[in-house]
């Protein structure tokens, strides 16, 4: 570890803290549905779209409709997908001449992109034509983004409103969103990225012949306009197999940093969102506190197990850490930064390859998204994982007291306390229930990478990510083929939507009741003893529930490879 | 429930217009127009021919140039079209080695490169990206210690002098941007047209 190394780190969180206040602002006027710069420009086409639609935005929707118009907005996501990428062989924008995708694998691909999670058992360039990338690929991530916002403001107002039966519009919200927000940042966005060296075009692989004179066929792309909505909407999904890690899709120390800062940018601003609904500015800096907390926590170990090395490379000498799988432009901080922020956010864009960690610095990935992607979180999707967790924290607190509990003026009762314990329950059924099926089922056994205990974090990783709707990966293990595409599907459908229908449940049934003013007895949810009693809540209840699991793998791989043990 | 029906659709058919094919189409027309050589991939011409992209790492194999890292990149196996074999440098599908910390086909691999490295220079310490594949298999840079550690094998291959050679690696060595962001690097086939056309004078 240098200092430099964590000069680099400080000013990335430096920046994120600076953005939070002002794109918070900015996203509440939206959300509130008041003007902004951009309403002469962007408020003509917002009418148009309703009034082709047929939506009167004024209607809100209870939490049940809501709910199910985000429900019938997906399945059709998922059938444009699955049907670009079956016909891509006949449609236009197929410079390489890719041919139609497997069903199996059309089908693990558009739950990926439905779900934000963009699992990458395609292989980018290897596999599908720019049509996919945009149509099918680029068009979802902005649409599942928007989604995660849209369900994290509906949230949002079940806590700010009493006594009323709405919860928003969803299809309001999604158009807002994706007009107002993530467009704008994107247009700009993506030209910074070309400027550093991104291509963005519909031509033809390039064939070139090397200095030495061998064929080199290089592929490009309409790439930067796929990665600015990658990373700002935390979907990850790599327009190239090695995805941020490839020269074309992050080419300078500079958009490496930037490309961190638009993951966490939007899930950072949410708190602060919070805060100014809820009418207290200071309830959005303590959530946000929680994550600081937890993240700076996991960086830390990365950082320091990468800077560390392994035991293969001490023995021969090699210093200046574990470059295995890294980029010498990132080099050890960069990459492990970047490690620690994809998975806290559920992002899953890589700039190095995680399966060649250390067993130490890979744990901390595995553990930000068992803990349920919460440390900011994917868009949207990290305020209401974390806002269960207070719930809960809420619960625990008030029971040591003996009073019922309260949380920004409403009472948590036993249905808002079932409904979060549901949603972090199901989680770890998914990832740990197929674990167990992944490493005795032969067919799965066939696809670890890595023999001894890496292989067997090689498929709890795959089911983590896939059910915290990550999508980084191990990614020795062969994930296309029948059993993982299938089972990597159901693990990410279960991970989103089993943990959207109960955070609904909760938004509805907090904004029917009544706001109580706060009193003397009330918990104080601004300082810091609120503070480290949702970190203990996060870290005990996520202790328990996969501790073991992680004991089989990295630990024992990280005792084992002191011992200088190879497999 | 019923009248959410046709918002599903349309506003989906729309907005999948807005933002899959109007956005790319139009960032595609904008890009080409302001940063017309990074849209197109930043290929490096010579002679009036494409030899490749500043961005993308390329293989040498010959003593008269400078290396960049192993990688691990992989191309279908022309006999047997289920299976692949190792094609360094394939820039039509980018990935990593993936193995782990604890791998015994790793800790081989290293041990042999480092042997032949260090009998092809046995006064320097291996640099440690010399001998690990990077993320994409595609990197175009090594650390100045790698170049440098070259320097010896390269000086006798081209038989010119080392201390020429050392000024013309720290020449092309590119630093922490604002000295902070990134590591210092040196692109491989920046230095090796740089030695090219310094040899030929």
């Amino acid at each position: 570890m240098t200092m430099i190394g964590w000069l680099q780190i400080i000013l990335f969180c430096a920046i994120i803290v600076a953005l939070t206040k002002p794109l918070g602002w900015y996203m509440t006027r939206v959300f509130n549905g008041e003007r902004t710069f951009l309403s002469p420009v962007l408020r003509p086409i917002e009418a148009g779209i309703y009034w082709i639609s047929g939506v009167d935005e004024r209607r809100e929707q209870h939490w049940l409709t809501y709910t199910v118009s985000m429900l019938l907005f997906h399945i059709g996501g998922f059938l444009i997908i699955y049907g670009v990428m079956r016909l891509q062989a006949m449609l236009p924008f197929n410079p390489a001449g890719q041919s139609a995708v497997a069903e199996d694998l059309s089908f693990n691909t558009a739950i990926s992109f439905i779900t934000n999670t963009n699992w990458q058992n395609y292989g980018g360039e290897s596999t599908v034509s720019y049509l996919v990338q945009m149509l099918g690929l680029t068009h979802q991530n902005f649409l599942s983004a928007a989604t995660g916002i849209a369900l994290a403001v509906a949230l949002i107002r079940g806590f700010s409103r009493a006594s009323m039966r709405t919860i928003g519009n969803f299809w309001v919200d999604v158009v807002r969103t994706t007009l107002y927000v993530l467009l704008p940042i994107c247009v700009v966005y993506c030209l910074f990225l070309v400027s550093q060296g991104m291509p963005q075009t519909l031509g033809d692989y390039v064939e070139a012949t090397t200095l030495e004179g061998a064929k080199q066929t290089i592929a490009v792309g309409p790439v930067a306009t796929q990665v600015a909505i990658k990373m700002l909407g935390t979907n990850g999904g790599g327009f190239f197999n090695a995805n941020a890690a490839h020269p074309f899709e992050n080419p300078t120390a500079l958009s490496n940093l930037v490309q961190m800062l638009s993951i966490f940018l939007i899930g950072a601003a949410l708190t602060n969102v919070f805060g100014r609904m809820v009418g207290n500015q200071r309830q959005g800096w303590a959530i946000l506190a929680v994550m600081g907390v937890l993240f700076v926590a996991g960086v830390t170990v990365t950082y320091w197990a990468e800077a560390s090395g392994t035991s293969t490379l001490q023995a021969l000498n090699l210093t200046g850490g574990n470059m295995e799988g890294k980029e010498v432009r990132f080099g050890i901080v960069a990459s492990s930064l970047f490690a620690v922020v994809t998975t806290a956010a559920s992002c899953g864009a890589v700039n190095a390859m995680h399966d060649s960690f250390t067993a130490l610095g890979g744990m901390i990935p595995l553990i930000n998204m068992q803990l349920g992607e919460i440390i900011i979180g994917g868009v949207g999707a990290g305020l209401y994982g974390m806002l269960l967790f207070v719930v809960l924290a809420i619960f625990v607190a008030g029971l040591m007291v003996g009073r019922t509990p309260e949380y920004v003026g409403k009472k948590i009762e036993a249905r808002e306390v079932k409904m979060a314990m549901l949603a972090i329950l199901v989680l770890p059924l998914m990832y740990l229930g197929w674990t167990a099926v992944g490493v005795v089922y032969p067919a799965a056994v066939a696809s670890m990478a890595n023999a001894g205990p890496h292989g067997f974090t090689e498929v709890l990783y795959a089911y983590t990510s896939s059910t915290g709707n990550n999508g980084s990966a191990f990614a020795g293990l062969t994930g296309n083929t029948f059993f993982y595409n299938l089972t990597l599907a159901s693990a990410m459908f279960v991970g989103r939507f089993f943990m959207i229908v109960p955070a609904m449940a909760i938004a509805g049934s907090l904004a029917a009741k009544k706001s109580i003013p706060p009193s003397a007895g009330t918990f104080p949810t601004t300082g810091g003893l609120f503070v480290g009693l949702v970190v203990g809540v996060i870290l005990i209840i996520g202790g328990l529930t996969f501790f073991p699991a992680l004991a089989l793998g990295p630990i024992v791989e990280h005792l084992a490879m002191n011992a200088g043990q190879v497999f | 429930m019923l009248r959410e029906i046709r918002p599903a659709i349309v506003l989906l058919l729309v907005l999948t217009a807005i933002t899959g094919l109007a956005y790319p189409l139009a960032m595609t027309a904008i890009s080409g127009v302001i940063f017309p050589e990074q849209a197109q991939g930043s290929l490096v011409e010579k002679d009036g021919k494409v030899i490749g992209s500043a961005l993308i790492g390329q293989e040498f194999k010959s003593d008269k140039y400078f290396r960049g890292r192993p990688s691990a990149t992989l191309a279908p196996d022309p006999n047997d079209s289920t299976k692949t074999v190792s094609a360094p440098y394939n820039a039509a599908n980018s990935g990593g080695s993936n193995l782990g910390p604890t791998s015994k086909a790793l800790a081989d691999r290293l041990k042999e490169d480092v042997d032949k490295l260090k009998a092809e220079n046995p006064n320097a310490a291996v640099p440690v990206d010399l001998v690990t594949t990077s993320g994409s298999g595609l990197d175009p840079d090594i650390s100045p210690e790698a170049a440098q550690f070259q320097v010896p094998r390269v000086a006798k291959a081209r038989n010119i002098s080392e201390d020429q050679l050392r000024q013309l690696v720290v020449a092309n060595t590119q630093g922490r941007l604002l000295g902070l962001l990134g590591e210092p690097r040196v692109n491989v086939l920046a230095l090796n047209l740089a030695l090219d056309s310094a040899s030929a004078k």
